[in-house]
């Protein structure tokens, strides 16, 4: 008989197995890897696909070495749909946008401005070498005279020149306030801009969070049986946590970004075109050189990762294996296998970060390039008298501004690109059905607990029936034992009573009542469940304890506590009721964490309770007062058991044996054995191993039947 | 300890290092020269109207650049070749630090903490190293040599970084103090904010069970709120810096045009020094700049360096013996009085435990959870050192043996198996290197692995995921039990190893054990009477300590303990 699997999923995970497997086809896992991994390649062998796997994880775990994998399915109707999010606030953004585009302007405004300012310095230190009371033109005409006549075509398109006069430092100071104003404005509108935009951004993905878990709760638990929990869970942390970096850093930049590269683009035109288009040499030479530098970086950042995610193996597989590397011989060989692949990833990673690191270098050279070329030919313009020295200043700023805004926009791109892929990862999960909707009220009254089954029909999946027509009637007060081997549907079953899945066909009633026309919340109201699977969350023992009633009394969860034996071992923690239990409650047992799961349920006072016995292994004294508490539980109420202790199932009023989704045979156990049926055969291949031991022996001539051994 | 670490793993790339600090050295002299030649251009070339010497200083600048462009490049060679040794070593030393640990010190860590450290932490400190390198080197070198060609320029204008560089580092620091906090405060909140979520998605069961939805919600929402709250307030302050050093750089350019306008005016000053002097202001609140936003890497990878500290700094607490003695009695075991506790704590783990195994015997030790199982067949193999009596195995005490000496006599299936990455084949042979297909066979069969492992894929050659994670708890241990068998060791340590096991299977596999294993020392921790009641001896411990000793019928009528231990596990298998 196989024995229920340990998974902290719990127990019906191996019900599901197999309809589960049956249900993802292939190229549904391959899309799904592809989802998460976004690999363009359509076909891997299994190897290839573990290293990749490794890669990324390793990726992942270096978190600042580069930003999440950035490549959305759908990438324009994700985006779209993004942006669409920020729709409650487009007058908002409207309106920054418009100071943000204010702002810009004057900040582009700025240089050449400033450049105006050099003008009139140039002006009053070249007008000062002149004779006083000469007119500009017979200057000019001087200086051609004397052979000097770049210097003199420099002189000629002076505007207003007076000789003799030092700077005009009325005007100068003129502009210069008027810079200052602008620079002042066009600061202020662009940290408006931004101010505003992180609060719309904030509360977009703070909705977007809110969404996200209220879909969680309703999600059918169908949803959460097919989708790895890692990757939903890397869903609402990660994703989310992207999803509102990318946004906030992405918004103002891409707008600021693209219209300073306009307006750079149209103040360099207006000064002079051959000019401008001198500086914008250094427009494909950023291209060639990120195309040449980048493409080969990217190859060597994927073997930087993969021998990473190669070495990291090595080095969990050491670490986690640490014992057996020892005793079984092989630390030798473990360390030569970690040298060989740690020189591989120095060799990588020097490799990857050399082309990469030049990037900046480059950029700066080219940067450089432009500066001479421009200081060069700004210089012959200046002395073929076609533009002023301040211009070519204005110049050298706006190229810088160029070249800045272009990488910053190529930058945003990524993260834009990411950004994308991690909100469609969320919408995916936003667009997956919910449950269906509760169809009616009829509320159930504060009933006794009498259960029925009629003809219930249900599967996981349609091609693979599990319960067909399954019956059942059970009396208020009565305890029901399930037993059966793995798979059989012994889970199911309570799943159902919960409805926690929805029925194919039949009915359940509780008290008279179908299930199926009660709210869910007024159903479950009624019932109350200890799974194996000790979930507690971070709070205190009393929080958790009152989890079903946060109105209960202290009375009330001291009584709860002192039935179910949690106030015994609560006592000898230091903080009492006020242990906070921790995320792994490593501070609890095992067993102790069952009592207080036990004591949750005792303190919501169902009139229906569905108990999985615990499989866990405890040591022998809280396992008594486990089965002590679980017994208090069962006073009075209708418990269905999923039963593994042969004293729980002797004691139970009715017997379930189920098989391949039926109830195979029901009774109580002496009827049961009496029938040689189902039941007596599960007993006996229990006793099978244990066929020898004279003490057990004797306990069947005692029952009739052949119990076994087990530490549950 | 992050200096401390630097400089020691920086130290055997000395020649790298000077290379990089002359070559950054370089580049930053060739880009302070740039504006200096720019102005040389205004002053002589545009204002003069001298073509000719516009293009000569061209042509110079362009040089210049080439030149700098190449130091550039070369610094960061050495600087990226010199990172990534330093973090190859760093690797190579702690993996050999946890090598050397034993299973205490091990645990002490935790081996997922130990894996972080050697692969994140180790990266944290490389990039620093990287960065340094790359970028943190150069950004003083060209603020003071900025300040230095400033000066030289125009000592009259000097005042002006006197009052722009210090009001652009008192605005960073406060700027940046104020970040510092509220950035640990948010990663605080959303760690709090995922925890909520992770506790949703484990718990979605027991939420829906106690109809608990709008509790979640409220207790989400609170979460919410909070992370908004600091992004909110982390974001306030990152859109005030970008407008407030523009504005720091903007003012200190206008009045370097004001001011040097005075100057030049009165024929103090050139114009195209004017300008080389407001470059080289800009590149020192540049370099300042950079400076103070690579700061903030310190502090992470100081924590990083903390960590990889702790785990080179603890010294393995087992001390190995280089020649060992030999064993007298091969296949023995024996415990004489042994006592073992933790450093520190009240009451041992084991308090005076003796037992002995010979050849061929079945030992089996029984007790709850806590009673110190698994600490005293940690013992066995020498993963734990005893501190008061004695561990002999083979007749010798294990602390004189080598350790390869002990190691090849003992085989361990441990508590939690553990496989390696590879195929059935090559974890089998784990202990074994020289074993035959027909001995992997036949181990198989005794564990009860044979029928499973034919219907996998590829049989011996089928892939086993790293952990074991593709093969179902009880095939792990299974195959865990035939590759210690494969290693054909005078002793084998069970340390509850059948506990994945259905009732049946542990039955048949220690029926096959049995009758094959011949003179092989089976010591065996269970939880499951059924599982040692043939054993020859079974030692009952309770809180470290031997309460009864004896064979399953002797016990029955003897030990209330072990009566108790079997009346709590009367059950059914279902």
């Amino acid at each position: 008989m196989a024995r229920e699997q340990r998974d902290d999923a719990g127990t019906d995970r191996a019900e599901r197995d197999g309809a589960v497997k049956q249900k993802l086809t292939r190229e549904e896992k391959i899309a799904a890897r592809r989802a998460r991994f976004a690999k363009p390649e359509p076909e891997l062998t299994e190897e290839e696909r573990l290293e990749e796997e490794l890669a990324e994880a390793a990726r992942r775990g270096a978190d600042d070495w580069g930003p999440p994998p950035g490549k959305a399915k759908s990438f324009w109707s994700s985006g779209r749909r993004l942006l669409g999010l920020l729709h409650p606030y487009r007058w908002w953004l409207a309106l920054v946008f418009a100071l943000g585009s204010i702002g810009v302007f004057l900040v582009v405004l700025g240089p050449k401005i400033l450049g105006e300012a050099t003008n009139i310095i140039v002006q009053g230190f070249i007008q000062r070498q002149m004779p006083a009371g000469a007119t500009q033109a017979q200057i000019v005409e001087g200086l051609r005279q004397q052979g000097q006549d770049d210097f003199a075509n420099m002189i000629e398109r002076m505007p207003d020149l007076q000789p003799g006069q030092g700077i005009d430092f009325e005007a100068l100071g003129g502009i210069l306030l008027i810079v200052l104003g602008i620079y002042l404005v066009g600061s202020l509108f662009q940290w408006l801009q931004g101010y505003v935009i992180n609060r719309i951004v904030q509360r977009t993905v703070q909705g977007l969070r809110r969404d996200v878990e209220h879909k969680i709760h309703r999600l059918p638990l169908s949803y959460y049986d097919r989708m790895q929990r890692g990757d939903l869970l890397s869903r609402v942390t990660n994703d989310l946590d992207n999803v509102s970096q990318s946004m906030s850093q992405s918004m103002s930049q891409v707008v600021t970004g693209l219209l300073t590269v306009v307006g750079v683009l149209v103040m360099m035109l207006s000064i002079n075109v051959w000019l401008a288009l001198i500086a914008l040499i250094a427009v494909p030479l950023t291209g060639i050189i990120l195309g040449v530098v980048m493409g080969p970086a990217q190859g060597l950042f994927k073997e930087q990762w993969k021998r990473t995610g190669k070495l990291n193996a090595i080095v969990e597989e050491a670490f986690a294996g640490h014992a057996l590397v020892k005793v079984f011989g092989r630390e030798q060989a473990v360390r030569a296998r970690f040298a060989e692949q740690n020189d591989a990833v120095f060799d990588a990673s020097f490799k990857a970060q050399f082309i990469s690191g030049l990037v900046f270098p480059l950029m700066t050279f080219v940067g450089n390039i432009g500066y001479v070329l421009v200081a060069v030919a700004g210089g012959l313009f200046v002395a073929a008298g076609q533009i002023l020295v301040g211009d070519v200043q204005a110049f050298i700023q706006y190229s810088q501004q160029f070249s800045q805004n272009l990488g910053q926009i190529g930058q945003t791109i990524t993260m834009v690109q990411s950004g994308v892929a991690s909100a469609e990862r969320v919408f995916e999960l936003l667009d997956a059905d919910d449950e269906a909707s509760d169809a009616g009220g009829a509320v159930p009254e504060e009933g006794s607990g009498r259960v029925t089954f009629e003809h219930v029909r249900f599967s996981y999946s349609p091609d693979r029936p599990l319960i067909e027509d399954l019956s059942l009637e059970v009396e208020p007060g009565q305890t029901v034992a399930i037993v059966g081997p793995t798979g059989a549907g012994k889970t199911t079953l309570v799943n159902l009573l919960m409805r926690f899945y929805e029925l194919d066909g039949g009915r359940i009633t509780l008290d008279g009542v179908d299930t199926a026309t009660m709210t869910r919340d007024a159903l479950r109201a009624q019932t109350g469940m200890v799974l194996q699977d000790t979930w507690l969350f971070g709070g205190t023992i009393r929080e958790n304890i009152a989890y079903a009633r946060p109105d209960a009394t202290e009375e009330e969860i001291r009584a709860a506590a002192e039935a179910t034996y949690v106030d015994r071992f609560v006592h000898s923690l230091p903080d009492g009721y006020d242990t906070v239990i921790d995320e792994e409650a490593s501070n609890l047992s095992a067993g102790e964490k069952q009592l207080v799961t036990i004591a949750r349920a005792f303190l919501a006072r169902p009139s229906v309770l569905i108990l999985d016995e615990a499989t866990s292994s405890v040591d022998t004294r809280t396992e008594l007062l486990l089965q002590h508490a679980m017994a208090a539980l069962r006073t009075d109420r209708t418990s269905f058991v999923i039963a593994h202790r042969l004293s729980t199932i002797r004691d139970a009023d009715l017997i379930l044996v189920m098989e391949a989704g039926r109830i195979v045979e029901q009774g109580d156990h002496d009827s049961l054995v009496a029938a040689q049926g189902a039941y007596w055969r599960l007993l006996n291949a229990q006793f099978e191993q244990a066929a020898t031991d004279l003490d057990l022996e004797e306990e069947l001539a005692e029952t009739g039947a052949v119990p076994t051994q087990q530490t549950t | 300890m992050l200096w401390k670490l630097i400089v020691r793993y920086v130290k055997p790339s000395w020649l790298p290092l000077i290379l990089v600090v002359v070559f950054q050295f370089a580049q930053s002299v060739l880009s302070l020269m740039l504006p200096t030649i720019n102005a040389d251009i205004i002053n002589d070339g545009v204002l003069k109207g001298d073509t000719d010497t516009i293009w000569r200083l061209g042509f110079l600048m362009l040089g210049l650049s080439f030149g700098q462009v190449a130091a550039n490049i070369l610094a960061i060679l050495f600087g990226s070749r010199l990172a990534m040794r330093a973090g190859r070593d760093l690797r190579s030393d702690i993996f050999r630090s946890v090598g050397d640990y034993s299973e205490q010190d091990v645990q002490r860590f935790g081996a997922a903490s130990l894996i972080t450290r050697n692969t994140n932490d180790v990266q944290q400190v490389q990039m620093l190293i990287l960065m340094s390198c790359t970028m943190l080197l150069s950004a003083p070198m060209l603020a003071i040599g900025g300040v230095i060609m400033a000066v030289r320029a125009d000592a009259t204008l000097a005042w002006l970084i006197a009052v722009a560089v210090p009001l652009m580092v008192i605005v960073l620091v406060v700027l940046v103090t104020r970040l510092v906090p509220i950035f640990r405060q948010l990663q605080e909140r959303i760690d709090a904010i995922n925890k909520v979520l992770r506790e949703q998605l484990t718990g979605i069961r027991v939420i829906r069970a106690f109809v608990q939805e709008r509790r979640e919600k409220q207790r989400f929402a609170v979460a919410n709120d909070g992370v908004t709250d600091a992004m909110l307030r982390t974001g306030n302050i990152f859109v005030l810096m970008f407008p407030i050093i523009m504005l720091i750089v903007e003012f200190s350019s206008v009045s370097v045009l004001w001011f040097g306008a005075g100057l030049v005016d009165s024929g103090e000053l050139e114009i195209g020094t004017m300008m080389a002097f407001l470059q080289y202001l800009m590149q020192i609140l540049m370099g300042v700049m950079m400076a103070t936003f690579m700061t903030i890497m310190i502090p992470r990878a100081a924590v990083s360096a903390k960590r990889i500290g702790e785990v080179l700094e603890t010294e393995s607490s087992i001390v190995r013996v280089a020649h060992g003695e030999a064993m007298p009695t091969p296949g023995t075991v024996e415990l004489r009085d042994v006592v073992f506790e933790y450093p520190g704590a009240d009451t041992p783990v084991l308090d005076g435990v003796s037992l002995s195994a010979a050849p061929g015997e079945t030992v089996a030790i029984i007790g709850s959870t806590g009673s110190g199982k698994s600490t005293l067949v940690n013992l066995i193999p020498r993963l734990f050192d005893a501190t008061g009596g004695q561990v002999l195995v083979g007749g010798a005490d294990v602390k004189a043996l080598d350790a390869e000496t002990l190691w090849r006599g003992i085989a361990i299936v441990p508590q939690r198996p553990y496989l390696f990455g590879g195929t059935v084949a090559s974890n089998l042979r784990y202990g074994n290197e020289q074993a035959t297909d027909e001995q992997l066979w036949r181990a198989l069969e005794i564990a009860q692995a044979a029928g499973f492992v034919q219907q996998m894929d590829g049989q011996l050659g089928a892939r086993i995921a790293q952990g074991g994670t593709n093969v179902s708890g009880g095939q792990r241990q299974r195959l865990s039990i035939a590759r210690a068998l494969v290693a054909e060791p005078d002793v084998l340590v069970f340390d509850d190893s059948f506990s994945a096991l259905d009732l049946t299977t542990d039955a048949r596999l220690r029926a096959a054990l049995t009758e094959s294993v011949g003179q092989i020392t089976q010591i065996v921790v269970a939880q499951r009477v059924s599982t040692i009641v043939d054993a020859d001896r079974i030692v009952v411990l309770e809180a470290g300590r031997v309460v009864a000793t004896g064979t399953h019928d002797e016990l029955l009528s003897s030990s209330e303990t072990y009566r108790e231990i079997v009346d709590s596990q009367m059950a059914v298998e279902a």
